[in-house]
């Protein structure tokens, strides 16, 4: 679903936040990607959704290469991805069902087959009763869960996620990361840029760790073999499923 | 039948047509932009009064010109024609001629001025009295001052000014229109100038209409911003704002025509009353349905070409950081 070959992403100050990094996520995948901040994780998500292009290799995205897709393309080329944020980044001039029906509007999809998408979206992340609402009027953790309704409305193949739990308590992450996994069941394959190990570790997904812009060695290795080791000893917590 | 069967099948039943949706995405983007206008009720209504104003301007002047042309056209129909008879005409011979013009349907005055008056009245008056008493014979001929009914029109006129230069006696007709073609002239170049003023003050809308929507646009950054994250196109960004310059440009060229309407409804009755001290059938003549149009016309394209021009200018920079 997604892959980067010899990705070198190098600012204009000339730090090189990405250094010829590789890597691959299948199709139907659940992907972390972590690191400290700075390690490359928003840039490379950035380089995915096209807000930036990286300055030597290729990203392929769904069999499509991103050097490929012109700037005119691009609006079309981010509707088939959903995208979580951090900051939620909603409208608060509007109602919860109109932020999550945004990309739908901008899709040019009819008012009823919008109106019944947004509602699907909205019981799925729990948040049917609160439609009404501007999300101003929401907690953080129901904010970002609003964000996460938009992003897959338009059931998009691939969710990118940058730091979805990054301002939510435990609980609220772990309500998060149960929502992503259910996506993840159906089919969409996610990439979830997050530094909450303990969080990830729970969950039993691939990680990829990221240091100074390239895949950390040594720690995936590490990570494989704590995988494997855990694995076999426990079976996936029931709360997960 | 069977071909309709098939495409059918293939057509999933609920996706609306790509021109409807398109008309139902202006459809609600034209309702949220009005409505956002009608949120800031004060601010709106001020940019839309400025556009007014500026539009009002020129239609006033314009009306004020068209009324001016309008009376002195009727002047140009009731100017007197100054008959010179040929030199060698008797006075008998003239004062004939006099009573037979002044029996014309067309003709309400004829004044007869003969040659020796003529010559009286010009020594007197030119200072050239003692110069002329040296002359001989009298060089002024006798002169017939016809003054037209009012009822006539260009034609009639022209008609009348070539019947009376046919008249065997006749040498010369000159009609005294001198100073209004002058007054014409003036007039024209005064439209002319009207025009350029017109041209400036719509410059204006646009540079007015643009600067608004550039505030808006800047105000509503971060809401283009996400929705172009989210995959939406500039033309779509685009779209509200541009709804935004015609809803004030709209708004503007229709309270322009209140403004002129109530500027004549206040003018038409002195105006009446000054008529009727001149006994003319004078009316003061208001905006056509052409030129009304033509004003609401002028502040939706205007509005359209500063909304454009802001949201092309600015939309481009804002992309997601």
């Amino acid at each position: 679903m997604i892959r980067l070959e010899n990705v070198t992403k190098r600012f204009p100050g000339g730090q090189e936040a990405l250094k010829c990094l590789t890597l691959a996520v299948d199709r139907g995948e659940m992907v972390f990607v972590t690191g400290h901040s700075g390690a490359g994780k928003s840039t490379l998500l950035r380089l995915i959704a096209l807000i930036d292009r990286p300055t030597d290799g290729q990203v392929i995205v769904d069999g499509q290469n991103t050097r490929r897709v012109s700037r005119r393309k691009i609006p079309a080329y981010r509707r088939q991805i959903g995208m979580v944020f951090q900051d939620h980044k909603l409208l608060y001039d509007r109602s919860v069902f109109d932020n999550v029906g945004l990309p739908l509007v901008i899709a040019g999809v009819g008012h009823r087959d919008a109106a019944r998408k947004v509602r699907a979206a909205l019981d799925q992340v729990g948040l049917l009763h609160k439609e009404k609402r501007n999300p101003e009027t929401l907690s953080t953790g129901e904010q970002q869960r609003v964000g996460i309704a938009r992003a897959i409305v338009s059931r998009p193949k691939l969710l990118i996620a940058d730091e979805p739990t990054g301002n939510l308590d435990p609980d609220l992450s772990l309500e998060v990361m149960r929502i992503f996994r259910r996506f993840n069941e159906v089919g969409v394959t996610l990439l979830i840029a997050s530094h909450d190990i303990a969080l990830i570790d729970q969950l039993g997904c691939r990680r990829i760790p990221l240091e100074n812009g390239s895949v950390a060695v040594h720690e995936e290795e590490d990570f494989v073999s704590e995988y494997a080791e855990r694995l076999g000893v426990v079976a996936e917590p029931e709360q997960w499923r | 039948m069977a071909l309709k069967k098939t495409s059918d099948a293939f057509v999933p039943a609920r996706r609306a047509g790509p021109v409807r949706t398109w008309a139902l995405q202006h459809i609600g983007t034209s309702a949220g932009a009005l409505g956002r206008l009608a949120r800031q009720p004060f601010a709106s209504l001020m940019t839309v009064l400025v556009i007014a104003v500026t539009l009002a301007l020129p239609a006033a002047m314009h009306l004020i010109i068209k009324n001016v042309q309008s009376i002195s056209g009727s002047w140009e129909n009731a100017l007197d024609f100054s008959v010179y008879l040929k030199s060698g005409t008797s006075v008998e011979d003239a004062h004939r001629l006099a009573d037979l013009i002044r029996q014309r349907a067309d003709v309400r005055a004829v004044n007869l001025i003969p040659a020796d008056q003529a010559l009286e009245e010009f020594k007197s008056e030119s200072g050239f009295g003692a110069a002329l008493d040296h002359l001989s014979v009298n060089p002024l001929p006798h002169t017939l001052v016809v003054r037209p009914a009012s009822g006539n029109t260009e034609q009639s006129m022209t008609l009348m000014h070539e019947e009376l230069g046919n008249l065997p006696e006749t040498d010369f007709v000159q009609a005294d229109t001198e100073w209004v073609q002058r007054f014409h002239a003036i007039l024209d170049i005064l439209q002319r100038a009207i025009a350029i003023g017109a041209a400036l003050l719509g410059a204006a809308i646009v540079v007015i209409i643009g600067n608004t929507i550039r505030l808006d646009i800047q105000n509503r950054r971060e809401e283009i911003e996400v929705t172009k994250l989210i995959g939406a196109s500039n033309g779509f960004v685009r779209r509200p704002f541009l709804w935004s310059g015609l809803w004030y440009g709209l708004g503007g060229g229709l309270l322009a025509l209140a403004l002129v309407g109530y500027g004549l409804v206040a003018l038409r009755e002195p105006a009446g009353r000054l008529a009727g001290l001149y006994n003319s059938p004078f009316r003061i003549l208001s905006l056509d349905l052409n030129e009304s149009l033509l004003i609401i016309g002028t502040g939706v394209s205007l509005g359209l070409a500063g909304s454009w021009l802001a949201a092309a200018r600015h939309m481009r920079r804002i992309e997601p950081r």
